[in-house]
């Protein structure tokens, strides 16, 4: 299990600290992977209180190696095959197909192209042109076809080919796709899935690398998560399509060739649920999708100088996991959030708000919050490195908090 | 520039000599000119050849043997090869004028008098069809006349009318299946009422009180009933039409004998969502009517400054549908067009467009006073000399199958009918606090758990602080 080698790496380098902090880790790697299964979001346990500050074992995770490119290959005896993101987003799309005649997808190039990002890839020969929709370029009419057709009993999956353009379909998506399922008492579902690659990519401009995580959060009546590996790419995908909810599931255009195993057996993620990637002490990393392997390599940096963080993918940006995020506050007493949104008015402005007034007392420092500026995107290489949120940044905000 | 206009033979040898263009280009016969393509030649060579309505064969261009020759004698067959199909060409510079001569003509069948006009082609009506369409067309009018009363009294906050569009209302209605998927515009309360809505259940609705399905959550005339297959209202113009083009989809997929129908308004069909939902209806080969009432008014907005186009019923040809301008006034005709539609639809498996003619008699709601953009007397003479209501009366009572009593009985009832209702669902009581916060998602999350708890603490705190009768 990489989750071992990462370890026992760490535990070389630290060799010169209290190797008693390592004891703590050992809790987390797990004999092999535990089945997964749906947990409702009404049965997190119910109670207000955040209960004991050890860690929780429901959010036991396998760590993940702390670098922006392909994982290490799993050489363990344990099965599971070795995939890209957007295999996994594939296979994952591909078995609920399977499962239920329902699930349809619609979008542009999704059919005999394959979608642009080959998330879609094969399906149309498989089910069906009819159900692996090509649609004309209308972002507006195609998002009003899924909620329509989603009221009539189907389960869309509904494919903007850049988050960005489903600004064009801001109005079906807040008025009716939040709203339906409430103005009409119940009476209507829409158990729909927008999805689609956003972020800030490489030299695609400002129109290209919108976060519109930020755009959607106020609208009540939907879900929002992002995937970030894999593993949980394809397990939010199979449980976005399980929801009655309508289900924003954002990708990223970077993270698409992302290579791990992940297991054979059927699983699928929780839709409301934080990943732990990292167990630690000093300080709360909270994160989500590309940002979580800048912070992964800035705690390379960070271990060997002698932090521990804890680094958290929030995966759920709507609603958040404060269940996850208060346990880790009340351990560490510090929280950092990285996030590719602009500063004003993004998942971490959001997110710091929810903290402060959640966890106040527990903090012993104020909540920083890394984010990209609040400009477009800029086409150039340089500039467009310097507006998203880099290693080396996170190291010195977690040494300044630290102090 | 001269030059472009220059029907020379020389022009076309050299450019096929210089461009080897030979295999596409032919020579013209510049002594017979080609007319120009209107709107219904071409009609008739592309939109309803088979061969076009295919959505996967390849784009490449097909190779065409018979197009390859430098022949010297002129052909007749001269065509081009485009994406999308042949093309003939035309030396002609000739641009399609903005519009034709003629209007498109409307369907009617009855006259203003209520005789049927003969030679009419139409779908006989029973008896027993005709008085219930009939008595619901002065139902609707007897509702909207005592909710609008309402309105005015304070009792409820808002309303919208249907008055002179009773026809349209009812008729359709009447001509489809219980079934067909009905997407509302919002001035359509008469197909729900059709279906077996109750005037207590409109009444609960307009109040949002506890019996409310919506559970008074969407103000009044914002009507939904999952069992009457008609979706809830949504403010927003037009998004019912690209969602109509998904419910046309899903019943395609699922193969259902039924259809999606959906309602817009003369001013809604210049929203984008318009030309959406026709274009994906149309390439998805969906099961959809478009019924687009074209009542000459989107509240202040005459239709002179809503669009330039001969009404509606021209752009459905843009979009490769199939067309009719009805007049909306004459329920006869309304029940055969759609019904017509309804069956083209499902059998066929294609989108059609319904443009029917009225007028708008009423305010746009109750928020509008009409008389300050168009003249009382304009609404007066629509509302007595081109009354749908008078003028189906006539036929049927002509018909022997209605009679000054059974109007008098109805309307008498009707009116004592719904008073009671009204009565009743205001005296209803309002929903508890709980609903507040249920159905935003199928299972409430923790951030709306929490602001419910808050809510409830404030509220049972200060209660003095809230309207009395509201409870938790």
């Amino acid at each position: 299990m990489s989750a071992i080698i990462h370890g026992a790496g760490a535990a070389t380098a630290l060799s010169t600290f209290n190797s008693k902090k390592l004891v703590a880790r050992s809790r987390t790697n797990l004999p092999g992977r535990s089945k997964r299964c749906i947990v409702a979001a009404g049965s997190d346990d119910g109670s207000k209180s955040f209960g004991s500050s050890s860690l929780s074992l429901r959010h036991s995770h396998k760590l993940i190696a702390n670098n922006a490119v392909a994982t290490k290959a799993d050489t363990s005896a344990t099965t599971g095959h070795e995939l890209l993101l957007f295999e996994a987003l594939q296979e994952g799309l591909e078995e609920e197909m399977d499962r239920d005649p329902h699930v349809c997808v619609m979008g542009e190039d999704v059919g005999h192209y394959g979608g642009s990002y080959k998330v879609t890839k094969g399906l149309a020969d498989k089910f069906g042109d009819l159900r692996v929709l090509d649609t004309p370029i209308c972002e507006n009419a195609f998002t009003g076809m899924g909620i329509g057709a989603a009221m009539t009993d189907l389960r869309p999956v509904i494919e903007g080919m850049n988050m960005g353009f489903l600004l064009l379909a801001f109005n079906q998506i807040s008025n009716n796709c939040g709203m339906l399922h409430y103005t009409s008492g119940g009476q209507f579902t829409i158990p729909v899935v927008i999805r689609g690659p956003g972020g800030v990519g490489r030299q695609l401009g400002a129109e290209h690398s919108q976060r519109l995580e930020s755009y959607f959060q106020s609208i009540p009546g939907i879900q929002m998560v992002a995937c970030s590996t894999p593993y949980n790419a394809k397990g939010l995908m199979k449980a976005a399509i399980r929801s009655e909810n309508p289900v924003i599931l954002f990708e990223h255009v970077l993270l698409y060739n992302l290579k791990e195993k992940i297991p054979d057996e059927e699983y699928i993620c929780n839709l409301e649920e934080a990943e732990m990637v990292r167990p630690g002490e000093h300080i709360t990393i909270l994160t989500y999708s590309r940002m979580r392997y800048h912070v992964m390599q800035a705690a390379k940096t960070l271990v060997n100088k002698g932090y521990d963080p804890e680094v958290i993918d929030i995966r759920s940006l709507k609603p958040f996991d404060l269940y996850t995020i208060g346990n880790s506050v009340k351990k560490t007493h510090r929280v950092l959030i990285v996030e590719e949104c602009m500063r004003t008015g993004g998942i971490g402005a959001s997110l710091t708000a929810a903290i402060n007034e959640n966890f106040h007392d527990y903090l012993d420092a104020p909540v920083m919050c890394l984010s990209s500026q609040d400009v477009p995107t800029p086409y150039a290489g340089t500039l467009e490195e310097w507006t998203v949120v880099q290693p080396a940044q996170i190291v010195t905000a977690v040494e300044q908090l630290c102090q | 520039m001269a030059m472009w206009f220059a029907r020379s033979r020389n022009l076309v040898s050299s450019l096929r000599q210089n461009l080897g263009l030979s295999a596409i280009l032919i020579k013209r016969n510049h002594s017979s000119p080609r007319p120009v393509f209107t709107n219904y030649q071409l009609s008739s060579k592309v939109f309803l050849d088979p061969s076009t309505s295919f959505r996967h064969e390849s784009t490449a261009v097909e190779s065409q043997p018979d197009l390859v020759q430098q022949s010297d004698h002129e052909d007749d067959a001269q065509e081009l090869d485009f994406p999308g199909g042949k093309v003939g060409y035309t030396s002609e510079i000739k641009f399609i004028p903005e519009s034709s001569s003629r209007r498109i003509p409307c369907y009617r069948v009855l006259n203003e008098h209520g005789k049927i006009i003969s030679d009419s082609d139409f779908i006989p009506v029973s008896e027993k069809l005709a008085v219930r369409m009939y008595e619901q067309m002065a139902t609707l009018q007897v509702m909207d006349h005592i909710f609008y009363e309402a309105q005015r009294q304070g009792r409820i906050s808002f309303y919208l009318t249907s008055v002179g569009e009773e026809a349209i209302n009812i008729a359709s209605a009447a001509a489809l299946s219980p079934e067909d998927v009905v997407l509302p515009q919002y001035r359509e309360p008469g197909v729900l009422l059709w279906r077996g809505f109750t005037l207590e259940e409109f009444a609960n609705q307009c109040f949002g009180n506890k019996a409310d399905y919506g559970k008074g959550r969407q103000m009044p005339i914002h009507y939904g009933s999952n069992q009457h297959n008609y979706f809830t209202v949504s403010s927003p113009i037009a998004t019912q039409l690209p969602q109509a083009a998904g419910v046309g989809y899903a019943l395609k997929m699922e193969k259902k004998n039924a259809c999606a129908v959906t309602f817009i308004g003369d001013g809604g069909t210049s929203e984008g969502d318009f030309h959406a939902g026709l274009n994906f209806a149309a390439v998805m080969e969906a099961p959809v009517v478009f019924i687009c009432r074209n009542n000459g008014w989107a509240i202040s907005t005459h239709i002179s400054e809503q669009f330039r186009s001969d009404g509606i019923v021209v752009k459905g040809q843009a979009y490769g549908i199939r067309s009719i301008r009805v007049d909306g006034n004459d329920a006869l005709a309304v029940y055969s067009a759609v019904r017509s539609a309804r069956e083209m639809a499902v059998t066929e498996q294609r989108p059609v467009l319904i443009e029917a003619m009225t007028y708008r008699v009423g305010h746009h709601s109750t928020s509008d006073d009409s008389t300050k953009y168009r003249e009382a007397d304009e609404i007066q003479y629509w509302k007595m000399s081109r009354n749908p209501v008078n003028r189906f009366k006539k036929w049927v009572e002509d018909n022997g199958w209605w009679s000054e009593e059974d109007e008098s009985k109805l309307r008498s009832i009707t009116r004592k009918q719904l008073l009671q209702a009204i009565q009743a669902a205001e005296k209803w009581e309002k929903q508890p606090l709980t609903e507040l916060f249920n159905d935003v998602y199928d299972v409430k999350t923790k951030n709306l758990e929490e602001q419910e708890v808050g809510l409830k603490a404030l509220v049972e705190k200060q209660p003095q602080d809230y309207p009395t009768g509201f409870h938790i």
